[in-house]
């Protein structure tokens, strides 16, 4: 714990430390959106025509739709034509090996904790690292490749295993699910790809980074993750942004698929840009997530702890179909400053006896609003069905707010759903305690946040566990007293 | 090691302490007794530092140093150690994590680095025994969902673990039953020693039979009316606070006059 604490003190006072630009040469597409937009990428990317086809079925889906209203924020106005929708290191052909890849590039991510050598790399974590809408490299592709594991970028899988893309693409969230999922549909540049095969438990963690670098870029990222029957494979994901004025749009799209007995879990720490003080700037994440328990006794768990970008907006969702199946929800969302988090999960019960767990802890302070949104529903089928919500909200100071939009929809009487909420402050009285045993405000706030927000740090993967901790401490430095 | 002169404070712009005098010197156990309201809580927090109590006249110079000048956190560093009458739950917090940073953060301001796991380990246990404080317990949230009984446990083993020069106990014993008091006492009995001191806030005389006091201060509407030895506490066990009361009454009454 000293030692942790020596490294939150060193962290403190940069207000957001990964904020730097890399100058690189790139190739960019002015801003734009019409159907000449995606035959580019689509073209650039050398994709089969059944590809170009989906995409420009998503490019009509978004024509027709309009955004929403009913979220707890005011969203403001997009401007999708002022976007550029590809951005891409220039020169990029196909490395053949880390030596080709640009060392401004390799430079950036070391810069950011993600050394892509694999003799640096973090033990037991294989890395896809993209870079704006572009993988990069892909650590410890060959390793595990031994066990049959896919892992490698999106355009590569489109490229050498086009048969299970086109199997699974769009089958968990479809071209058409929502106006950003159709955005994403049309304009996907990269994103990480992973199958696992039968009984294969995948022995490391995969991980791909997201950074955003290029100016008036989106970043439009597909993440596809097929366990297959009786696997396992733990999934990290890790973001962050450079410190801009304007707003940047992040529209991810990930499907998870599990089969009988396979197991997904998929952690997310999120830190993209959140703007500054007053509110200017900052990434606008509007993220759609959905696994799809296809198999009996199957199970996918979502982690999530978002510390950043202006707006965060998803709900990591599981669609609970095989008999006896299971979802789980862990998320601790920290919102500060003027940033807005509209987060939850949806948990669709059709199997029989299936299972769901949400445990939500929103974290705000400064003017941050923080809503949990959830919906909880018991298909007709599904005998049995149990869920368990525990909703928790912490405010520090006065100005800040959390709100909680539960849904429970059920047709099945045999079901059980619980639902837990609670809304608390962090007490003078607690701080005072910690105080009289001699440890200062801004450590004892520290210690009280990851404690309240244990729960779901457990479920993170080891090495990512103590990085989350500190995040949410520098995050919230400053925010008390 | 304290020193305490014309101590006046007030919560809320109301008066709770009225010239408080008091000199407490290494070695010793200073009980104080009162009634109800009568501002023995007060004094505890004004000396540890709880920001809604204001200080508007009077001095504590503690080891030397002007206390009333310290952060809390920093008359923590410097030895003022206080047992919380209600000591608060911090959810998801372990006892030990906690009492880690604590200890590292009271050994940084000493200069000295922290102690490694086996080190801190080893001390823990140590502790443990000495205060017969439960092994389960310390790995649990702090306080969370303990007994009141444990949790003032809890500040024992606290107390013990970061060995301050100034405990300030504040009604240690309110919610304990005859074992739990008796285990507690004898803890503090072996933490006594010639180099620190306690101040030992009670409504009983039931604890100083097991804490045997070298004075005893009857404290009454934020003043202490009345200094002794053990055989005051005795006196108070047998015929109550009221004659005190009055007698506070007609010294104020001629004050007046």
């Amino acid at each position: 714990m000293g030692n942790d604490n020596e490294i939150i003190d060193n962290l403190a006072n940069k207000e957001y430390e990964f904020g730097f630009v890399t100058d690189i040469e790139m190739d960019i597409l002015p801003a734009g959106l019409n159907e000449d937009t995606i035959r580019y990428i689509s073209e650039k990317k050398k994709e089969p025509e059944w590809l170009l086809e989906w995409r420009l079925k998503g490019f009509q889906a978004f024509g027709k739709m309009k955004l929403p209203e009913w979220q707890n924020f005011t969203l403001p106005s997009i401007d999708f034509q002022k976007i550029s929708y590809y951005a891409a290191p220039r020169n990029k052909k196909k490395y053949n090996s880390l030596d080709e890849v640009d060392p401004e590039l390799l430079a950036t991510f070391e810069k950011l904790g993600i050394p892509l050598s694999e003799q640096k790399a973090l033990a037991g974590v294989a890395v896809d690292a993209v870079f704006d809408s572009i993988s990069v490299a892909t650590t410890y592709k060959e390793k595990l490749k031994e066990l049959g594991i896919i892992f490698c970028s999106f355009g590569e899988a489109v490229q050498e295993h086009p048969e299970l893309v086109r199997k699974y693409v769009g089958s968990v969230v479809p071209h058409s699910d929502n106006i950003f999922a159709a955005l994403n549909a049309a304009v996907f540049s990269d994103g990480s790809f992973v199958y696992i095969p039968k009984v294969v438990r995948c022995p490391m963690e995969l991980s791909t980074y997201f950074r955003i670098n290029t100016e008036n870029t989106g970043q439009f990222e597909r993440t596809l993750i097929i366990a297959d029957e009786g696997s396992y494979v733990s999934y990290l994901e890790g973001c962050t942004a450079p410190m801009r004025d304007e707003n940047q749009l992040h529209a991810a799209v990930v499907e998870l698929i599990a089969l009988e007995n396979a197991e997904i879990k998929y952690s997310t720490v999120q830190n993209w840009y959140p703007g500054d003080k007053n509110g200017k700037g900052g990434i606008y994440n509007f993220v759609t997530k959905r696994g799809i328990c296809k198999g009996a006794h199957a199970k996918i768990s979502w982690t999530q702890v978002e510390t950043g970008s202006a707006i965060t907006w998803k709900y990591p969702s599981v669609i609970l179909q095989g008999d006896h199946s299971t979802g789980e929800f862990y998320s601790v969302a920290v919102t500060r400053n003027k940033q807005i988090a509209d987060t939850g999960t949806k948990m669709h019960h059709i199997g029989r006896a299936t299972r769901s767990r949400i445990i939500s802890k929103g974290i705000s302070a400064g003017e941050g609003q923080n809503s949990y949104r959830g919906l909880v529903q018991v298909g007709s089928k599904a005998d049995g069905a149990r869920n368990f919500t525990q909703c928790d909200s912490l405010l520090i100071g006065d100005r800040c707010g959390a709100h909680t939009f539960p849904y429970i929809e059920s047709k099945n009487n045999t079901a059980i759903v619980e639902h837990e909420a609670t809304t608390s402050k962090i007490g003078e009285d607690q701080i005072f305690y910690l105080n009289q045993r001699g440890i200062d405000t801004e450590k004892a706030v520290a210690l009280i946040i990851n404690g309240y927000a244990r729960e779901v740090l457990n479920q993170l993967p080891m090495e990512f566990a103590v990085e989350a901790q500190k995040l949410l401490s520098i995050t919230l430095e400053g925010s008390v007293g | 090691m304290l020193i305490i002169k014309n101590l006046h404070a007030e919560v809320e712009e109301k008066p709770i302490l009225k010239g408080i005098d008091l000199t407490v010197k290494a070695g010793e156990v200073h009980a104080i007794m009162g009634p109800n309201g009568s501002g023995k809580s007060s004094l505890a927090s004004v000396l540890a530092g709880r920001e809604n109590y204001m200080v508007s006249q009077g001095e504590v110079t503690f080891q030397g140093k002007n206390l009333l000048e310290m952060d809390p956190e920093i008359r923590a560093r410097e030895g003022l150690f206080l047992a919380f009458q209600y000591p608060i739950e911090i959810p998801g917090v372990s006892n030990v994590n906690f009492l880690k940073t604590a200890l590292s953060e009271i050994r940084a301001y000493k200069n000295l680095p922290p102690l490694d796991a086996k080190e801190f380990l080893k001390l823990s246990r140590e502790k443990q025994k000495l205060v017969e404080f439960d092994a389960q317990l310390v790995n649990r949230s702090l306080n969370e969902g303990f007994s009141g009984g444990e949790k003032k446990r809890n500040e024992i083993f606290q107390l013990a673990m970061l060995e301050p020069v100034l405990s300030i106990l504040d009604e240690t014993d309110s919610g304990l039953d005859i074992d739990a008091l008796r285990i507690v006492s004898k803890g503090v009995n072996k933490l006594r020693s010639d180099k620190n001191a306690f101040i030992i806030i009670t409504h009983y005389q039931r604890l100083l039979e097991y804490i045997v006091p070298d004075f005893v201060h009857v404290l009454y509407n934020g003043r202490i009316v009345r200094s002794g030895t053990k055989e005051l506490a005795l006196e108070l066990e047998e015929k109550g606070y009221d004659w005190l009361k009055e007698e506070a009454r007609e010294q104020e009454a001629t004050i007046n006059a």
